[in-house]
């Protein structure tokens, strides 16, 4: 029969496709062993790859330090809600770097009225002034997630004026109107979600607010009564989350976690409390720098929904467990820890 | 003498068109002018049809064909009624259950309660099949093994998408019908309830799984080798045991000490099989009424091995 070997032809043509467009790495694939044996808690590198990514998370070339000392830049600016306790000298080279760093092709101008520098004509500069405070804040008061090695502008800039990583609350794609459809804010495939079906926005429902749990499950054998505890929606949430997490720093679940107890700390590794911490900075990023700043920015920055620009952990790791390859930048810019 | 082996050779075994036994009074008429299929011949019998359907068959089917339009006509509207997103989409959509704020009760249709009739449909279809398989096997005057093992793959179903759900007191709890969507679930439910590796039904489940292909491969080879005595009249040698038979029994003695008889093999296959969904959904039961974490029950019950203690073992920072 003709039909039967037809339909036997288009099915196995449609696997052969699907096959070939799982986005395989082909081997050599370089395995570290991260726990004790057999419990596969691997970090596993694509060595092409990881090449290509190094490129990408080389620093700038750091300008020539300044002495301290000298005239204060309060002396000579007007108009500098911070960075007032830097010397001119400092300042300037600071301001170089921020060029360097954020606005390369667009220059000063990118938000500096040419005509009068210190002007707040443009939205930028109230903006970038309050993510110099960003960046102080981070460095002084989240020691437990940047450790010394701190961030500077370049962390999650890297030479364009709007970081790669960042988000806006997604109201999904174009669905029919009517009573049939409803997605449950499931359903669409994301680089953040890990191309499954589980939840698509994690961020507007984790790293926006304080007080969402992300803990799912039970920390006692048995139920309180039975239903009692997370739903099975919540924990695709959290599960939607931990990809975005997987993702943004080019690591596997078992970078912090022993995955036959996902919940217990004393499976897992000593990197996931630095990223708990990292959850909790991205959070307190979202509410108290960026959020109060939507009204700063003009409608054409914010997102479909009108909010603001926010934080996620790409935004800073950018595919790489720790940004930059750990690279110890602000070291070169000690500015950066004055601003208050 | 040609030499008959489906799959390998060219010989097929076919016998003018057999419209099948006298039915029974008061029977539908079976459906469908018999024809003769070469490829499907390579693998099994050759004649396709006629189908007996039957009002069970017949409303099963209309069941079914609601269930599915409901199921796919969600997906479409959730991509706007784009045909080309449908098909580049599809693994991924889904007929989504109701949030959880509606528990177990009846929900709006766009918050859910399509899904509730989705599932109704699906249900009582697949039901009605399993009347269908119950009722052809007693016309014809058989036992009921096949309609028993159907009904136990239905328990799991059930159990999966009703039972622990209303235990649970959500419909939320149960799960999508779409493909992704679905197995997504599935990794979630087994995060939720602490990891059901260590769920000793759901151990069981896959123990009889695996049991189930070896089992099967055991006595397919078995008969494939002693076919050339006799060996695929199976049922004959139940009763009377002749030299394919014997040298079936023998060669197992002989290499594992223990046989199984042309009888029990089938006993052993079907209770292996039945015993699948089974083990599995009472595992799934347990899961969230009796037992809420598998990975703490496991470790009270000594099945959870431990391992040296690493260098460094991070404490929860919540409870600094």
């Amino acid at each position: 029969m003709k039909s039967v070997l037809w339909v036997v032809g288009i099915f196995a043509a449609a696997f052969v496709v699907m096959v070939a467009m799982a986005g395989w790495d082909r081997p050599p694939i370089d395995i570290t062993q991260g726990g004790y044996r057999g419990l596969a808690m691997e970090h596993v590198v694509n060595p092409r790859r990881e090449a290509l990514v190094k490129a990408q998370n080389q620093l700038p070339e750091p300008f020539d330090p300044v002495e301290p000392g000298g005239p204060p830049a309060t002396e000579i600016y007007t108009n500098i809600p911070v960075l007032a306790d830097l010397s001119q000298e400092q300042f300037d080279r600071l301001m170089l770097g921020i060029t360097q760093w954020v606005s390369p092709e667009q220059g000063c101008a990118y938000c500096h009225d040419e005509e009068k520098l210190e002007a707040d004509t443009k939205y930028t500069k109230p903006v970038s002034a309050r993510m110099l405070q960003m960046t102080a804040h981070i460095n002084k008061e989240w020691k437990n997630h940047v450790g010394e090695t701190g961030v500077t502008c370049y962390t999650c800039h890297r030479g364009k004026p709007v970081p790669d990583g960042i988000w806006f609350t997604d109201p999904g794609p174009p669905a029919a109107k009517g009573a049939a459809g409803n997605k449950f804010g499931h359903n669409v495939p994301t680089p953040d979600n890990g191309s499954t079906s589980l939840p698509y926005d994690p961020f507007t429902t984790f790293l926006k607010v304080d007080d969402k749990p992300i803990r799912i499950i039970p920390t006692k054998a048995l139920p309180p009564t039975p239903g009692a505890g997370a739903t099975i929606r919540h924990t695709e949430e959290s599960y939607s989350l931990m990809m975005h997490i997987s993702g943004a720093l080019g690591v596997n679940c078992t970078y912090c976690h022993n995955s036959r107890s996902f919940f217990a700390w004393d499976q897992s590794t000593p990197q996931r409390t630095t990223a708990w911490h990292g959850i909790n900075l991205v959070r307190e990023l979202n509410t108290k720098f960026m959020e109060p700043l939507t009204s700063t920015f003009p409608a054409n920055r914010l997102g479909p929904t009108g909010d603001v620009a926010k934080v996620s952990c790409a935004t800073c790791h950018q595919g790489v467990a720790k940004p930059l390859y750990g690279a110890p930048m602000l070291a070169q810019y000690p500015e950066l820890d004055a601003a208050k | 003498m040609a030499e008959y082996q489906n799959v390998f050779n060219r010989v097929q075994v076919r016998g003018p068109a057999h419209d099948g036994v006298a039915l029974p009074r008061g029977s539908f008429t079976r459906v469908g002018k018999p024809y003769f299929s070469y490829w499907l011949g390579r693998i099994g019998d050759a004649q396709i049809g006629p189908i007996y359907l039957g009002w069970a068959g017949v409303a099963s089917l209309i069941f079914g064909f609601v269930a599915i339009e409901i199921i796919g006509l969600n997906m479409m509207a959730s991509v706007n009624w784009s045909p080309i997103e449908f098909i580049r989409q599809l693994p991924w959509l889904a007929l989504e259950p109701p949030a959880a704020k509606y528990g177990v009760s009846i929900p709006p249709l766009a918050e859910g309660g399509w899904w509730l009739m989705a599932g109704f449909f699906l249900t009582t279809s697949i039901l009605l099949w399993w009347w269908r398989t119950y009722r052809r096997a007693r016309a014809l005057g058989m036992g009921t093994h096949a309609a028993w093992a159907f009904a136990s793959a239905i328990f799991l179903y059930l159990s999966i998408g009703f039972i622990q759900p209303l235990l649970v007191g959500s419909w939320s709890a149960s799960v999508p019908f779409g493909i992704f969507p679905h197995l997504d679930w599935t990794a979630a439910f087994s995060i939720r309830y602490g990891n059901l590796y260590y769920n000793p039904f759901h151990a069981l489940c896959i123990a009889f799984l695996y049991g189930s292909a070896v089992l099967f491969a055991m006595h397919g080879a078995t008969i494939l080798a002693v076919g050339r005595f006799g060996g695929e009249r199976e049922v004959e040698q139940v009763i009377d045991r002749g030299t394919a038979g014997e040298r079936a029994a023998l060669f197992w003695r002989w290499t594992m000490g223990f046989n199984a008889t042309m009888e029990s093999i089938h006993r052993w296959a079907w209770w292996f099989a039945v015993l699948v969904p089974l083990t599995g959904g009472i595992g799934i039961l347990l899961s969230g009424t009796v037992v809420d974490n598998w990975y703490l029950w496991g470790i009270e019950h000594g099945i959870v091995p431990g391992y040296p203690e690493a260098t460094t073992v991070p404490v929860d920072p919540t409870a600094q």
